[in-house]
C-alpha cells in the first residue's frame, strides 16, 4: 500500500481500527481531540462504536466494562484527562483486563499548557493509579511508529491481560508525516473465553467467569499481587524494545532519549559527527519495561565518558538511566518544559565534550 | 539535502492547507516530509503558522528555528520571521497586504499581489493557491507538476473547484516569473 500523509492523531485512530478495535470511548482534550473527530466519522463506517463519555472518569469505566466482556477497546486523552482515568486504570489492572490508553502529553502540573511535553513519564511508568501495578508503556518517535505501536499494543494488552499505554507528546499527535498501513491485525484475542464475561452461550461453556479487583482475604490478595508481579517480570524478559543510534563504533558520550526529543538528539548527533565528534544514543521504545541492559552496556563502552538523559521534563527518566548505569559513568540531565522543545544546537552545547 | 519553509499569516488565510498541499506534493515526489502546525489557542483573525520540512533522508528534529524559506501572508509574520530565514532562501511576500520589504539583501525576495490576482480569477479565496504556486515556481522546492496533482487530490471531493484552482496555480507561476 502507498504512503498517505496523515496527522498523528488521525493515524492513531485509523491504526486502532486496523487492529480490529471497534470500541472507542473518549472525552475531547487538546492536543489529541482529532482522534475523536476522526473516529466519530470512521467508527460508524466500519460498524464500530464511538461514545463520548460525560467525563474521563466515566470513560475509564466504559473501557473497563467493554474490556471485561473481552472486546478490544481503547481511549485517547491528554495529561489531566489521563489523571482522571487513573482510578479506572487501576481497577482494570487489578481485574486483569486488556485495554489500550493513548496519552498525548501536554505540559503540567495542573492544567499546565497544551504544547508538547514529556511531563507524564513517571506517572506512566511508575504507578499511574493507586495500588501496586504497572502498565506496559510504548513511546513513539514518529507518526509511522505511533501506528505500529497502536497495532502492537492490542496483542500486548491481551498477552498480559493488562493495560498498555502509548505515551506520545503533543507533536506526535499534531504533526503530519507519511504513513503506511501494513496488514490489518487479523488475530482475535485468543484467551478471552477463559476469563471474560462474554456470555456462557457465546463461549459454549457452563462455567461462570468473574471479573473483579476485590480480594478481601489477605493471603489471596498477596497471591494475586505475586501473580501480577510475575507478569511485569515477564514483560521485562520478553517485551523490552529500544533503538540504538550511532553505537557501532566508539563514541565519547551516550544520549538516552525517547519520543520527539530523541529526533532532536538524532539531528544533534548527525551535526556533531560532521565536526568529528561521535555521540551514541539509546532510544527506549518501551519506557516500561525499561531497556536497562541496553543502556548499561552502551554506557559501559570504553570510549564513553558520560551519559545524558535528555527529555522534555525536569528529569523524570533520569532516575531510570541512573539505575541502569549503576554509577559506572557520570549521568547528567538536560531538558526543557512547558512546550519548549530543545533545539539540536542546545543539545550539542550540553553534550559536546569539553 | 533538507529544505524547510515556514508559512505564516492570519488564521483563515488558508495557511495550514497550503502547507498540507506542499507536503503532499513532496511526499509524492519521494521525499521524507513533516508538516507541523502551530496549535496554540488559535482563532480566525489570530496568527497561524506551520512548517513543512522536506528531505531526502529521515527527518530528525521537526522543530526548525531557521527555515530555508518563508511565505509571509501578513506583515506581522514578515517582521517576526524574516530575520530567521537562512541566507539564499526565498522570502515570499503577500504584496496585497504587506507594504514593507524583508529588510534582507541575502535572500531572494518575491512580492506578489495575490489578492488582486485572485479577484481577477473570480474568487478571492484562491489567493493562498496563487501564493503557493508562486513560491514553488521560484524556490523549486517541489516539481510544479506534482503540485498540480496535489491540488487536484486536495479538491477531489469538491471537483467543481479544481479548474479554478488550476487557473490560480498558473497565475501564481506567471507572477513568479514576472510575466
Amino acid at each position: 500500500m502507498s504512503k498517505i500523509l496523515m496527522k498523528g492523531n488521525e493515524a492513531i485512530g485509523e491504526a486502532a481500527i486496523r487492529a480490529g478495535c471497534l470500541n472507542y470511548f473518549a472525552y475531547p482534550i487538546t492536543p489529541q481531540s482529532e482522534v475523536a473527530e476522526y473516529l466519530s466519522r470512521r467508527m460508524p463506517e466500519v460498524g464500530g462504536v464511538f461514545l463520548q463519555g460525560e467525563s474521563e472518569v466515566a470513560v475509564s469505566y466504559m473501557i473497563f466494562g467493554a474490556a471485561a466482556c473481552g472486546e478490544r477497546v481503547f481511549t485517547t486523552s491528554s495529561s489531566p484527562g489521563i489523571s482522571l482515568m487513573s482510578e479506572g486504570i487501576s481497577y482494570i489492572a487489578g481485574a486483569q483486563c486488556p485495554a489500550v490508553f493513548v496519552n498525548i502529553m501536554r505540559g503540567g502540573p495542573g492544567l499546565g499548557g497544551i504544547l508538547p511535553s514529556q511531563a507524564d513519564y513517571l506517572q506512566a511508568t511508575k504507578g499511574i493509579g493507586h495500588g501496586d501495578f504497572r502498565m506496559l508503556v510504548l513511546a513513539p518517535a514518529s507518526v509511522q511508529e505511533a501506528v505500529e505501536m497502536v497495532m502492537m499494543a492490542f496483542p500486548l494488552a491481551e498477552k498480559y491481560r493488562n493495560p498498555v499505554m502509548i505515551l506520545g507528546d503533543g507533536l506526535i499527535g499534531q504533526m503530519m508525516e507519511p504513513v503506511e498501513f501494513h496488514d490489518d491485525l487479523k488475530v482475535a484475542p485468543s484467551n478471552k473465553d477463559d476469563w471474560a464475561t462474554n456470555g456462557m452461550d457465546t463461549r459454549g461453556s457452563d462455567r461462570r467467569n468473574l471479573v473483579k479487583s476485590l480480594y478481601l482475604d489477605p493471603e489471596e490478595l498477596n497471591a494475586h499481587n505475586l501473580h501480577l508481579k510475575a507478569k511485569y517480570e515477564q514483560m521485562a524478559r520478553e517485551d523490552v524494545r529500544y533503538e540504538a543510534y550511532n553505537t557501532d563504533g566508539d563514541y565519547e558520550a551516550l544520549i538516552v532519549s525517547y519520543g520527539t526529543m530523541s529526533r532532536v538528539c538524532r539531528t544533534a548527533i548527525d551535526m556533531l559527527k560532521q565536526e568529528g565528534v561521535e555521540v551514541g544514543m539509546i532510544r527506549p521504545q518501551t519506557v516500561f519495561p525499561y531497556p536497562e541492559t541496553a543502556v548499561r552496556e552502551a554506557a559501559e563502552k570504553k570510549s564513553c565518558k558520560k551519559v545524558f538523559a535528555i527529555e522534555m521534563n525536569m528529569g523524570q527518566m533520569l532516575e531510570d538511566v541512573q539505575r541502569a548505569v549503576c554509577g559506572l559513568r557520570p549521568v547528567e540531565w538536560f531538558g526543557k518544559c512547558g512546550g519548549e522543545v530543545p533545539t539540536p544546537e542546545e543539545v550539542i552545547d550540553v553534550v559536546r565534550p569539553a | 539535502m533538507q529544505n524547510e519553509v515556514k508559512l505564516a499569516g492570519f488564521g483563515g488565510q488558508g495557511i495550514m492547507l497550503m502547507g498540507k498541499i506542499l507536503a503532499h506534493a513532496a511526499m509524492e515526489q519521494g521525499f521524507e516530509v513533516v508538516w507541523i502546525p502551530s496549535y496554540g489557542p488559535e482563532m480566525r483573525g489570530g496568527t497561524a503558522y506551520c512548517t513543512v520540512v522536506v528531505s531526502d533522508r529521515p527527518i530528525g528534529s521537526p522543530i526548525i528555528k531557521n527555515p530555508r524559506h518563508l511565505i509571509a501572508m501578513n506583515r506581522p509574520s514578515l517582521e517576526k520571521f524574516a530575520p530567521t530565514v537562512k541566507p539564499g532562501g526565498v522570502i515570499f511576500i503577500n504584496g496585497s497586504l504587506i507594504d514593507i520589504d524583508s529588510g534582507r539583501d541575502d535572500v531572494d525576495e518575491l512580492v506578489v499581489p495575490i489578492i488582486e490576482i485572485a479577484k481577477e480569477l473570480g474568487n478571492v479565496r484562491t489567493a493562498n493557491i496563487v501564493a503557493l504556486a508562486a513560491f514553488v515556481a521560484r524556490s523549486g522546492m517541489v516539481d510544479f507538476e506534482r503540485l498540480k496533482e496535489s491540488v487536484k487530490e486536495e479538491f477531489k471531493r469538491k471537483e467543481k473547484l479544481i479548474p479554478l484552482n488550476l487557473k490560480a496555480l498558473e497565475a501564481g507561476r506567471k507572477a513568479a516569473q514576472g510575466k
